[in-house]
This record gives structure tokens, sequence and C-alpha cells, in this order.
């Protein structure tokens, strides 16, 4: 990038928003994936939507790369810097904007931190579901770019159930509004929801309406002990099957346990092959009824310890620990490569059976753990990033999940998203006309492929570089290739 | 692995290739990273710290003054290893950081001296350390410390000298190791034999406190051994980049007390128990690195291994190491003996919450005194800016984070914010005066001192 772009992104954001010190550059040349990293070419922190306008505007003439970012959790590289690219850093963007208690719904930006909204909202007796395990530090934004899940999935749903409205600058530079407080809306297509799960592809969100519901009352939260994993499997099947949707149940195999454990000391039982932690919630006695059919459903699959958390402390305390499991599990190998490969929770036994051979077969170390009530697991492969043959291993083994998982009717990721990750895998999941049908989408925004290229899907330009534009250009691009 | 790239560059026996690849960059640090909180900078966070020193371990990355900034704005409060669930050592890979630095003589000037001068030369020595504190003593008690400040002189010679000066800790008339005995026997039979270290600035300036601990353990029943000539831990040396003179203070610590029989020592300031439970994990992995001929200081081979060999007696040493909140509450605290009418509220150490993960026996101990009004600190184990030197060598950024503080202790509108480290009792008792903000800032020893005497009349 020339020293003369830098200044016109300077002039636009003001000198002391646009970093360009290599040190600062190399602290955002990665965000959660492992493996994978760049370093941009500056790091900006806009200030205002007209701003991001005219940076857009710029990309486009320019002919850079825009990267999208918030706090940096993301797994599956939708954050980290393409070629010749800058870092649009939202964590400024932090204000909780309007609580409407009459509409339950919430005007908030970007940047504002998961936890820290729903900490605000339940001391106003109301509830925003969508946990997902870095909730401490994401961002909001960043969890509607990646149509974010969690562990209460099964009967709240993910980020998308919760998004009402947006606006956002698309890669042209125009400002777009979709949606708003109605609950019922159905003038035209749906943009909201192509704006949700786009991982910064399609539009930089300025602002966003959150739908809020009333907080549950009375919660029991267990944990239930297994000799085997599949016996665990089975209990999550009979609890649905007898009419019961808990808030959570998560599953956890023995190496996450034992990782856990290790890290928070709360008394998890070390030698059991497999944990689920079930939470039920409500607004009054129905939670007592279903927590009696779910102790029947646990017994009857012969788990051989039923805990219930004594109060709310040890029920947070619990729940807390199952969102380190991700990065408790690095304590075993300095590398974690962890996947979401998803199926219908009626197949969730045979998944985790799949995995299980996925790791003999390959000879790799997997700690698998996961959203058991929806069939979301996350095998997570133990490696070595200076061992190649153990990172090619793990690789193996994670087409042999991904394969198997799109077998039974699943797909290659429930919640992380797709970005540079699984971007091969994609078509396997989603077939040849739909990945056409989301090329055409990207295509038809953005024309010069400067907002987040690469990411999701592999644009096939005609050419290197930008699509000519003027005329001049234009002859002397029909000229070049002619010949 | 045969050779790991990283052998072969800058930070190399310094830092270990596994310490910078356990963390996997999950961000779980970042909320909790004071400094992170501050800029919102990815550069000044745990994560984006390792980062950094990663690459320029790797040789990817050139030292700058960016850089530097970024390692000495982190005030090493460890904040960030109580919140990583995969135990990155962030610490050690900090401090390493600021050891490469050191050496290649890359730091401000300023905070060089504070090292070479401040840290080797004079706490390092007991002695010396004694004759300065003297000065100061005379230099504050006599009037003329509040004579500058009045006159502007402070002003005059610009910067923060003036502020820093305001904030050193009042030093004692007498110090604790001219006038205490070498042994304390209980009236009562003794249920415990424990060895008190009075520390360098804790004997010097904090006298009070050596006092009140000691009689504290007496309640308790204990035989107290002060062992004669005492000096530094080497603890200030360790946590600000001086590791080869912390050592060598450690083996000294070590070579003294070994003369003694005793259960447990204990330590009443978090930063000196943490790195004293150290001592095994130091000596433990200097016995298997390539220790390199200068590294161990004046300390020689064969010394070094009269310690650490045999029984590994440094492993032995760290075991018995007890912070003084951490020993009453394993031991039975006797509450009955203890009456403080009050409203109290507790201040969490970082060396204390998060290196030595004490957090409940203080806030237990404190809440068993009858008569107790006990309020929690919001962000209680938040770093207030002290954190060594780093108040003194970047006080501008100490003074933000003590502002948060203050504010949160203003929340809990309690009499009395009791800790149990110097350092922070220094700079919280800064914020006092300097926010005019009514509140004594006790030490835990101090306060269960008073309350005994209390419940006595």
């Amino acid at each position: 990038m020339t020293p003369l772009i830098l200044s016109k992104i300077g002039e636009i954001v003001s000198k002391k928003n646009l970093l360009t010190d290599p040190v600062h550059k190399e602290a955002y040349s990665y965000d959660g994936t492992p493996l994978l990293s760049k370093l941009p070419e500056a790091v900006v922190f806009p200030e205002n939507k007209e701003q991001i306008a005219q940076i857009m505007e710029l990309a486009n003439n320019e002919n850079f790369a825009v990267v999208p970012r918030g706090s940096g959790t993301g797994l599956s590289g939708g954050s980290i810097p393409v070629d010749n690219s800058i870092v649009l850093v939202m964590t400024k963007w932090d204000r909780i904007i309007e609580v409407d208690e009459e509409n339950l719904t919430a005007w908030v930006e970007p940047g504002v931190i998961t936890e820290t909204f729903q900490t605000r909202v339940e001391k106003m007796g109301l509830f925003y579901p969508p946990d997902p395990g870095s909730m401490k530090i994401c961002t909001i934004g960043g969890n509607v770019a990646e149509n974010a899940g969690g562990l209460r999935g099964l009967k709240y749903g993910v980020t998308k159930n919760y998004v009402m409205g947006l606006e956002a600058i698309l890669p042209s530079g125009e400002f777009l509004k979709t949606g708003g407080k109605n609950f019922k809306d159905v003038a035209g297509y749906n943009l909201r929801d192509v704006m949700i799960g786009s991982e910064g592809t399609l539009g930089i969100f300025t602002k966003i309406l959150l739908k809020l519901i009333p907080k549950p009352q009375k919660s029991i939260t267990m944990t239930a002990y297994f000799d085997t994993m599949v016996d665990s499997g089975k209990a999550v099947s009979d609890i649905i099957a007898a009419h019961v949707v808990p808030a959570m149940m998560e599953f956890l195999d023995h190496t996450t346990i034992n990782c856990i454990e290790d890290y928070t000391k709360i008394g998890l039982p070390r030698n059991s092959e497999a944990i689920l932690i079930i939470e039920l919630d409500g607004m009054g006695a129905e939670v007592d009824e279903d927590a009696t059919k779910v102790v029947a459903a646990l017994k009857k699959n012969r788990s051989t310890y039923v805990k219930v958390a004594s109060n709310e402390a040890e029920a947070l305390t619990l729940k807390a620990a199952r969102r380190t499991a991700f990065s408790a599990l690095a304590r075993v190998k300095p590398t974690t490569i962890l996947e979401d490969a998803t199926v219908p929770r009626s197949e969730l036994p045979v998944m985790i059976e799949k995995v299980q051979n996925a790791a003999k077969m390959f000879d790799v170390t997997i700690g698998n753990f996961g959203h058991a009530g929806d069939g979301n697991l996350h095998p997570t492969c133990l490696t070595d990033e200076r061992d190649e043959k153990g990172i090619q291993n793990a690789h193996r083994a994670f087409d042999y999940i991904f394969n198997e998982a799109i077998k039974l009717g699943g797909t290659i990721t429930g919640e992380h998203g797709t970005g540079l990750a699984k971007k091969d895998f994609l078509e396997s999941s989603v077939g040849s006309v739909g990945v056409d049908f989301m090329q055409k989408i990207k295509k038809s925004l953005d024309e010069n492929n400067v907002l987040n290229p690469g990411k999701i899907l592999t644009m096939k330009p005609k050419c290197e570089g930008a699509l000519p534009k003027n005329r001049e250009q234009i002859h002397d691009f029909t000229h070049t290739h002619n010949h | 692995m045969d050779e790991s790239p990283l052998q072969k560059t800058l930070l190399s026996g310094l830092i270990s290739d596994d310490l910078l690849l356990q963390c996997m960059h999950c961000g779980m640090c970042l909320p909790t990273c004071p400094t992170y909180n501050v800029t919102k900078l990815e550069s000044s966070s745990p994560r984006g710290r390792i980062r950094l020193v990663k690459s320029v371990a790797e040789g990817k990355l050139e030292v700058n003054d960016t850089y530097l900034n970024e390692i000495s704005f982190c005030l090493d409060c460890q904040a960030c290893e109580t919140a990583c669930p995969a135990g990155v050592k962030y610490g050690a890979i900090i401090e390493a950081a600021r050891e490469e630095v050191s050496r290649e003589n890359l730091e401000p000037l300023k905070v060089r001296a504070i090292r070479r001068f401040g840290l080797n030369f004079i706490v390092a020595n007991q002695p010396i350390l004694k004759i300065v504190a003297r000065l100061i003593y005379f230099y504050q008690a006599s009037g003329l410390q509040r004579f500058l400040h009045d006159v502007g002189m402070f002003k005059m010679l610009g910067g923060n000298l003036g502020a820093v000066d305001k904030m050193s800790p009042k030093f004692s008339k007498r110090f604790s190791s001219d006038m205490m005995s070498e042994i304390y026997t209980p009236a009562e039979p003794a249920r415990y034999r424990v060895l008190l270290p009075l520390g360098c600035l804790m004997d010097v300036a904090f006298a009070d406190i050596n006092s009140d601990t000691l009689d504290v353990l007496i309640q308790h029943g204990c035989e107290v051994i002060i062992p004669r000539n005492q000096g530094c831990c080497g603890s200030l040396h360790a946590h600000n980049g001086e590791q080869k003179k912390g050592k060598e203070l450690a083996l000294k610590t070590m070579e003294l007390f070994k003369n003694y029989d005793y259960d447990f020592l204990i330590s009443n300031s978090a930063g000196c128990g943490a790195y004293m439970k150290e001592y095994g994990h130091v000596f433990d992995e200097s016995e298997n690195e390539n220790i390199d001929e200068n590294s161990m200081g004046e300390v020689t081979e064969s010394q070094s291994k009269e310690v650490t060999g045999e029984e590994n007696f440094a492993v032995k040493f760290s075991s018995k190491v007890k912070d003084i909140s951490e020993f009453l509450y394993e031991t039975g605290f006797r509450a009955e003996n203890y009456n403080y009418e009050g409203r109290i509220t507790y201040h969490d150490a970082c060396h204390l919450a998060h290196t030595q993960k004490i957090t409940v026996a203080p806030r237990e101990i404190i809440k068993s005194v009858g008569g107790v009004k006990y309020s929690e600190l919001n962000e209680a184990s938040w770093c207030c800016g002290s954190a060594g030197i780093y108040n003194v060598a970047r006080y501008d950024d100490a003074l933000n984070f003590l502002v948060r503080k203050m504010g949160n202790l203003r929340a809990t509108a309690s009499e009395v914010v009791v800790m149990a480290n110097p350092g922070c009792m220094g700079q919280i008792q800064h914020g006092t005066e300097k926010y005019d903000h009514k509140m004594e800032v006790l030490h835990l020893a101090t306060f269960l001192n008073r309350a005994y005497k209390k419940k006595k009349i």
C-alpha cells in the first residue's frame, strides 16, 4: 500500500485513528483461529459511519481490502487480514443506545461486549440468551456477523433469532437500514437475514437492534456422570423424547473434563468417560416437573451419579467452567484446532463414535465436547504446530469428520462460520448451486471484491486486480487481454 | 524436537518455545487486563504482548519504541494468568522480555536508573538501604519535605518528581531489625514455630507492620524466630527484569534461613511471598537449563549446588512459605480473640490474588472478626497501579489505575480498607490524600492487632 493511500485514510479518520507501526500491525495479524495470521497494511479505528463509507469508497477506487474486526475471538479466520488490507476495528463503538421495555428491544453499537449487554438487561428483568463461549470479550457485531451460537441454542436459538434490525455500510459505501421494531414485517426480501452470518463480507454493521425476552424466574442445573460416551448420547435422546427442552445440555468427554478440572478445580469427576451439564429453566413449577423427567432419563441410561447444583453461585461456576473448555484443552498440547461439525441431534451418538474413530484412524488426540442438545459438537484436535506430520494427520482427521457429518445430514460448521478455515468444505455442505448463489450475492454487492475478500467464498476474477472502471481503462484492459 | 527456530534468536534461553506456544490467542485474557481496558489496543493486551515477544524472538519484528513502551506499560499484575484457561505463564514471558530489554540497555534512562541504582545497589544491600532510609526519614520528619513542596521546588525541577516524592512511603523512625529480638515465645505452649522475614523495604519503611505481624503471630500461639542480618529476598529484582540479582539474593536468603528449624515462613508482603514460593521452581529450572557463566552473579556454581542440590532445598524452602492470611486461615483463625466495630472492605494485592491465588483466606478472616460490617469491593483484584516500581517509573499511568480503584473504594462507603501488601498501601494511601477521601488504609496484620487490643478492652 502506497504512503499516499495511507495518508488518504489518515485524512478520513484523522491520524490518531490510523496505526501503521509494525508493532500494532503484528498485534492485529491474528484472531482466535489457530495456525492462520497475516500482517495488515494498517489498523484503522473509524469514529462514525461517514468515515466508514469514505473508507469503502477509497478501497474501491484504490483497490485495497477492508477487513472488519471486533475483539478478534473468531474461530474461522473471519477477521484475519488478507493481501493488501487494512483492519477496521469496531471495539470502540461500545454504546448501548437504548433499551425499549415496551417493545422488548435494544439498539446497540457493534462493539458492545456480549456479557456487558446481558448483565445490563438482566438487571432490568430481561434476557438476551445467545451466549458464545467467549461472551466475556466478544462483541455483538462479531456475534451477528458470525451468527454465533452458544450453550443455550437448543431452547432459545442463536444470534439470528434475536436480531430484529440492522444498519450497515455496504461494500460500495452506501448506507443500508433493514428490519426494525415490527414483529411482523414481510416487505420485500429479508435482507436482514442475508446480512446476519455474512462474516463481514457484505457490510459493516454500525447499529444493531436486538430482541429481548423476559428473564426466566427459576432454574435448576445438574451434572450427570457416565462411564461411556454412548450412554450420555442416548440419555440426551431420551430427554428430548420425554418432551423436555433444557435451556442447556452440554457434553464433555474424559479429556475435556480433566483439562477443565486442571484449570478450575471445581470438583469435576476425573474418572468419568463423559458428563452432561444440564440446565432447566422456566417461570415456575414446570421446572421441577422437567427435572424429575430428566433425572429418570439419566438413570435409565446408566448415569452413575447426578449432582444438582445447590445454589445459583454453584450453577454459575459450573457454566463458567464449561465455557473455558476450548482454551483449557490447550493445557495438553501447544496447538488446539477446534471444529464445530454439527448433526441432527438424533444422530449425536453416531457422530460421537465417528469422532472416536477419527482419533484412532489418524493417530491424533481429540478432546470432544459440545452442545449435545442441538447436535453441535466441538471435536478439538490437540497437536503441535511444529510437528508437520501431526498437523497433516489433524487435517485428515477433520476431513473425515466433516464428511461423516455431511453423510449424517449435518453441516461443516454449526456456529463458528466458514471464513478461511472451512472454505474448502463449503461446496460439499451447501452444494454447487448454493455456492453459485452466494457468489452472485457477493458479486452484486461488492463488485471489486474489497470487503473481507477471500472469506467464505473464493471469487474467481477474470483478471488479476480490480476490474477496470473508466473508458480508457477498459480500452487498455481489452487491449492487454486480447494479446 | 532437536532444534526449535526460536533457539537461535534474541530471546533464546530466556523464554522457551513451549512457553510462547502455550498461548492459543483465544482472547479470554483481554477483559481482565487493566492496560487493555485503558487503550483498547490489542498491543496493550496480554495476548498481544505475547505475540509481540514471540515475533521479536523469532526475528520477525524489530524492537522499537512502541514495543518498549508496551512491555513497560504492562503492570505484570498477572490478572491474565488467573483468567487464562490454557495456563499460560504470562508473568514469566513478560519478565524475560524485560530482562532482555534491560540487558540490551534499551529502556528509558529513568527506568534504568531505578533498576540499576535503586534496586541493584541500594535495595539489594540492607546496610546501605538503612543509611538511605535514615536520611529519607530526617528529610521527611524535619519538615524539609513539606518546605520544598511549599516553595514549589518540585515544580521547578519539573516532571512528576513532586508527585512521586509525595507518594513514597513515610520511612520509619526505628527499623524492625533494630527493635526486635531474635526469638519470641507465646504465653501458651507454642502451636507452631514460625520464621518471620523482615523484608528490605518493610524493615525500614513499614516497621510498624512487622511489629503488628509479630504480635498477631504470638496471639495465634506461635513461637516466632527473627533471624539477624536479613536482606532482600530478590522479589523486586526478579519481577522487574533483574533475574540475575534476584537469584543471587534468593540464594543469600536461603543460606541464612537454613540455619533455623521452623514449621512455616510467614510473609506479610505479597510480592516477597510470591517470589519465595517460586524459589523451588527458579532453582529447579536453572539446573536443567544451560546457565551461562555470568547468570549466577557473585554466587559460584558450587555454592549454588550446595543450596539447591542434595535434598532439593529450594523446593522444600518454598513449600514452607505462607502468606500471613493463608497461615492464619489454614491453621484455624481464633476469631474469638478479636473485635472491630466498623465498615471494612478488602483490596486484593495482585501478587496475592493472581500469583499466589489467595483470595478467600483474608476475606474469611476479616468477616469472622466480631463487629465487622464487611462490604465487598467492586473489581477488588484489579491492580491499583502500585505494581512494584511501576508507580515510580510510570506515574501518570499508575494514577489512571489509582483513580479507578479510588472510585470503587468510595462506593463501598467503608471506613477502613484492608490489604496485605505494602506496595498497594503506599499507592492507595496516596490516593486517599490526593483525592481527599477519608479512609484508613491498614495492613491485615495491623487491622488484626488493633482488633485484638479492642477485644481486650
